[in-house]
C-alpha cells in the first residue's frame, strides 16, 4: 500500500522497454541506425505531447522528477533574474515535495534567492487568497512560482488554474509526478509554464521522466554537454526508458477512469474501515478534489516510524513523512504545513493504493493495524 | 526470540547481529541515529550517526538478510550524554560517555522502545560474557581481554540485564573479522572506533572549550603559588602531565601532575606524583549489575576505574546510597566523575561514579 513510491513495471512497459533495448543505435547519429531510433524517440515524444497536453518540442526528457523540477525552478531562477536582477523571489507552496523545496533552499544558499512559502490551510490546499496578496504586492520581484499539482503525502489536489491566472505572465512551475496517469492533467489547459511528470509512478521505467516547457521559453541549463532535449538537458538520449514511459502513460491514460473509480472505492473502504475500528485515528485531508489511492492518517501517541515497522513484520508497507540523507525518520513537513504539531505530523502515516491492490489486501490490513497502533502507541519514556 | 540488534556501522555489531540471527532468534537491525544533524559529525568512517555509518549498517543487515531501520535517539542522546558530559567537566570532574549512554540510551531508550513493539531485547557487539549461574544472570569480563567492555557495562541493573545479549563474548577481535569475511561483511576490515563519537575530531578540550568558553585561569602548585595559565580548568584531568605548558621548572626537577580541578575558581592545582597517591575511593549512585551484596559488610574484589585499565586489588563496603573501596597497593591519579567498577574475580558485581578519593 505503498504506491505512491512507486508501482511494478507495467507488460505494456516492459514489452516496450525489452524490444527498444535490443535495438542499436543513439538517437543523435547522422546514420541510418540513430535516425531509427530518433524516429521511435520523436513517435513516443509526440504521443506523450497529446497525453499531457502539450507539443512535442515542449516535452524535455531527463533522467528523473527530481532533475525535471531541479531544472525548471534553477532554470527559470537564472534565466529570470538575468532578465531583471530585481527578480529573486521563488514562491512554493510550503508543503512541496523536497524535489523542488530543496533546489530553492539551495538557490537562497548559493545565489542570493529568497523563498516565500505559500501557508497550506488545514484542507491541504495552498491558501490562494496569501498568494493573490502576495503576487499583487510582489509582482516585479518574483522569478517563478511553483504548486504542485496533488500533493504526494495528502492527495489533495491544488487550485492549478487560479494560480496560474494570479500570476499572469510570471512563469508557473508545477510538480505534476503524483498526478499525471491518475488524474485528468492538461498542460495547455491549465496554462502552466513547466511541468514535471515521471514514469515509474505510472507503470514505466525507473530513470526517465519530462519536463514539459513551453514552446520558446528559456530556462538556464543544469547539465551542460551535447545539447540534446533543445539544448535544454544534454545527455545521450534514454530511447528505451522514453519509449517505455510513453508506453505506460498511453496505458495509465486509457485506463484512467476505470482505475480511478475502482482504486476510489478501495479508498473510501480503508478510510470507513478505519474510521469505525479505530477511533482515534484521524483521516487527514480527506474531502475534496482527491487523487485516487491515498489515505493520510494520523494516529495520536504514536510515532510512525514504529507503526511501519510492526506493518512491515507483516510484510505490509505503507510509508510516513521524509527520511534525511542518513535515513533519519522526520516529522513530515506537509502536515506541519498544515499547521498539525510536530507530534501529529510524526504520527501520521500514508497508505497509497493502486491497481495492485484489492479489497482483501485492505481485509489484512485491518486484522493487524488497531494492535500495531496499540502497540505503537507504548510512549517510550528514556 | 525477537531481539532488536543495535547496528553501528562496525564490524563487532554486524557479527552480533548475525550470530543471533543464524541462531534461529527472528532480528532487527537498528542503527541509532544519535545526532540531529547527521552531516554535522561526518568524519569519514569514525564515530557515530555518519552517513557511511548508516549505509554500513544497512549493508550489513542486508547481507544478514535482517529487516533494518533507523531510530532517532538524538533527544535522548543529547539530554542523556552530551549534557552530562558538559556538566561533569564543568564541574571539574572526568565522565565517561560510553556508560552513560549504555545506562541511558541502548539499555534504556532502546531496550524499553524494543519492548514496546514486542521484542524481547537488545543485541550489541560489545566484549562481555553473560552467564546464567545460582546468582541469577550475571555478567562476566570477555575472553578477549584486549577488548573486554564489561567496565562501560557495568552500569546496567538486573531488569537492563535481563534484556541485554552480548554474543561476541567468547571470542577474540581478531576472529570476528575472520568471521565477518567469511559472512561476507565488508566492514570486515572497517577500522575499530577509539574516541568519543559525538568529538569525531579526537579533540576534546576543543570540543570542550568550544562549548564551555575558554576563560583563561591559573596553574598554581600546592602552596597556592602561580605557575602558569590554562585556558579552562575542565580540560584537564587528574593525574595529567602532559600539555601542561608550565615554563618553571619544579625544585627537585621533578615532573608535575594534576592534583587537583577547583571549576569555581577556574584554578588547576598541579604537584609531585606522590601527591596523587591515593588509597581510597567512594563512589555515589551504586548500580547492581546482578545480586545485591548485603550492605556493611566487607567483599574482597577487584576495583577498575578506567575502561581498559587494570583490576586493582581491594576490599569493598556499601550503605546503599555509596560504595566504599580501599586499595590494597596505592593509585596514582583518579579523578571524580569516572566509572568505578567492582569485580568479583571476573564477575561484575556493579559500579558507581567516583565522587572522593583519600
Amino acid at each position: 500500500m505503498d504506491n505512491a513510491a512507486t508501482v511494478p513495471l507495467s507488460d505494456v512497459a516492459a514489452d516496450a522497454l525489452t524490444t527498444a533495448m535490443r535495438k542499436i543505435g543513439n538517437a543523435s547519429s547522422v546514420h541510418n541506425f540513430g535516425r531509427a531510433v530518433r524516429k521511435d524517440v520523436e513517435d513516443a515524444r509526440e504521443e506523450l505531447a497529446r497525453l499531457v497536453g502539450c507539443g512535442p518540442t515542449e516535452v524535455i526528457f531527463t533522467g528523473s522528477g527530481t532533475e525535471a523540477n531541479n531544472l525548471a525552478i534553477k532554470g527559470f531562477y537564472w534565466s529570470r533574474r538575468a532578465e531583471n536582477p530585481q527578480r529573486t523571489i521563488i514562491v512554493a507552496s510550503a508543503f512541496e515535495h523536497h524535489a523542488v523545496l530543496d533546489p530553492i533552499e539551495w538557490l537562497v544558499e548559493h545565489e542570493g534567492a529568497e523563498q516565500v512559502l505559500i501557508p497550506v490551510t488545514a484542507a491541504g490546499v495552498i491558501d490562494i487568497e496569501f498568494l493573490r496578496n502576495f503576487v499583487a504586492a510582489n509582482r516585479e520581484r518574483i522569478a517563478l512560482i511553483a504548486v504542485m499539482h496533488s500533493n504526494n503525502e495528502l492527495g489533495t489536489i491544488q487550485p492549478i488554474a487560479d494560480v496560474v491566472t494570479i500570476a499572469g505572465d510570471i512563469p508557473v512551475h508545477s510538480d505534476a509526478v503524483q498526478s499525471f496517469g491518475k488524474v485528468p492533467f492538461d498542460f495547455a489547459g491549465l496554462g502552466l509554464t513547466s511541468a514535471t511528470i515521471s514514469a515509474h509512478k505510472i507503470g514505466g521505467p525507473l530513470g526517465v521522466a519530462a519536463l514539459i516547457l513551453q514552446r520558446g521559453l528559456d530556462v538556464t541549463p543544469v547539465l551542460h554537454g551535447g545539447g540534446q532535449e533543445r539544448d535544454i538537458r544534454s545527455g545521450t538520449i534514454n530511447a528505451p526508458a522514453i519509449i517505455a514511459f510513453v508506453a505506460a502513460a498511453r496505458d495509465s491514460l486509457k485506463h484512467l477512469a476505470d482505475r480511478a473509480a475502482a482504486i476510489n472505492e478501495l479508498r473510501e473502504y480503508l478510510i470507513n474501515r478505519i474510521s469505525r475500528e479505530i477511533p482515534s485515528a484521524h483521516i487527514n485531508a480527506a474531502s475534496g478534489e482527491h487523487l485516487p489511492g491515498i489515505v493520510n492518517v494520523t494516529f495520536p501517541g504514536t510515532e510512525s516510524d514504529a507503526v511501519l515497522l510492526l506493518l512491515d513484520s507483516h510484510d505490509i508497507a505503507a510509508s510516513a513523512g521524509s527520511a534525511c540523507s542518513a535515513g533519519v525518520p522526520r516529522p513530515s513537513h506537509v502536515l506541519m504545513a498544515m499547521g498539525r504539531s510536530e507530534a501529529d505530523a510524526d504520527a501520521s502515516i500514508r497508505f497509497s493504493l493502486g491497481t495492485i491492490n484489492a479489497k482483501a489486501d485492505i481485509d489484512i490490513l485491518m486484522t493487524v493495524l488497531p494492535d500495531v497502533v496499540a502497540k505503537a502507541s507504548k510512549k517510550v519514556s528514556a | 526470540m525477537k531481539l532488536v540488534a543495535a547496528m553501528s556501522g562496525g564490524v563487532d555489531s554486524a557479527v552480533a547481529a548475525a550470530r543471533v540471527a543464524e541462531a534461529g532468534h527472528e532480528v532487527i537491525g537498528v542503527h541509532l541515529a544519535l545526532s540531529s544533524n547527521p552531516q554535522k559529525y561526518r568524519s569519514g568512517a569514525r564515530g557515530c550517526c555518519t552517513i557511511e555509518d548508516s549505509h554500513d549498517a544497512r549493508r550489513a543487515a542486508d547481507v544478514i538478510g535482517i529487516p533494518f531501520y533507523i531510530w532517532d535517539m538524538a533527544e535522548e542522546f543529547h539530554e542523556g550524554v552530551v549534557e552530562n558530559f558538559m556538566a561533569e567537566y564543568a564541574n571539574g570532574r572526568t565522565p565517561n560517555p560510553c556508560l552513560r549512554c549504555n545506562e541511558k540510551i541502548k539499555f534504556a531508550a532502546v531496550l524499553e522502545r524494543a519492548k514496546a513493539l514486542g521484542f524481547d531485547g537488545v543485541v550489541t557487539g560489545h566484549y562481555a560474557q553473560m552467564r546464567e549461574t545460582e546468582l541469577g544472570r550475571t555478567m562476566h569480563r570477555a575472553v578477549d581481554p584486549a577488548k573486554d567492555q564489561s567496565y562501560v557495562l557495568a552500569v546496567l541493573n538486573t531488569d537492563q540485564l535481563a534484556g541485554a545479549y552480548f554474543p561476541l563474548g567468547d571470542i577474540v577481535k581478531d576472529d570476528v573479522r575472520i568471521e565477518a569475511k567469511k559472512r561476507g561483511l565488508y566492514v570486515a576490515n572497517k577500522p575499530d572506533s577509539h574516541d568519543i563519537c559525538f568529538v569525531p575530531s579526537g579533540d576534546n578540550a576543543g570540543w570542550l572549550r568550544d562549548r564551555l568558553g575558554s576563560e583563561v585561569g591559573e596553574i598554581v602548585d600546592e602552596s597556592g603559588k602561580k605557575l602558569g595559565e590554562h585556558k579552562g580548568a575542565y580540560t584537564y584531568t587528574i593525574g595529567q602531565r602532559k600539555g601542561l605548558g608550565i615554563t618553571v621548572p619544579a625544585a627537585g626537577g621533578e615532573p608535575r601532575y594534576v592534583l587537583k580541578i577547583e571549576p569555581k575558581t577556574n584554578t588547576v592545582v598541579v604537584g609531585s606524583k606522590e601527591a596523587l597517591a591515593i588509597s581510597h575511593i567512594d563512589g555515589e549512585k551504586p548500580i547492581w549489575c546482578g545480586p545485591v551484596p548485603a550492605a556493611a559488610t566487607d567483599y574482597r574484589g577487584f576495583a577498575q576505574i578506567r575502561a581498559h585499565g587494570s583490576p586493582l586489588a581491594c576490599t569493598y563496603r556499601h550503605d546503599g546510597s555509596h560504595i566504599s573501596v580501599d586499595l590494597v597497593e596505592p593509585l596514582f591519579g583518579l579523578a571524580t566523575g569516572q566509572g568505578l567498577v567492582i569485580y568479583d574475580g571476573d564477575r561484575v558485581v556493579g559500579s558507581a561514579t567516583v565522587s572522593s578519593t583519600l
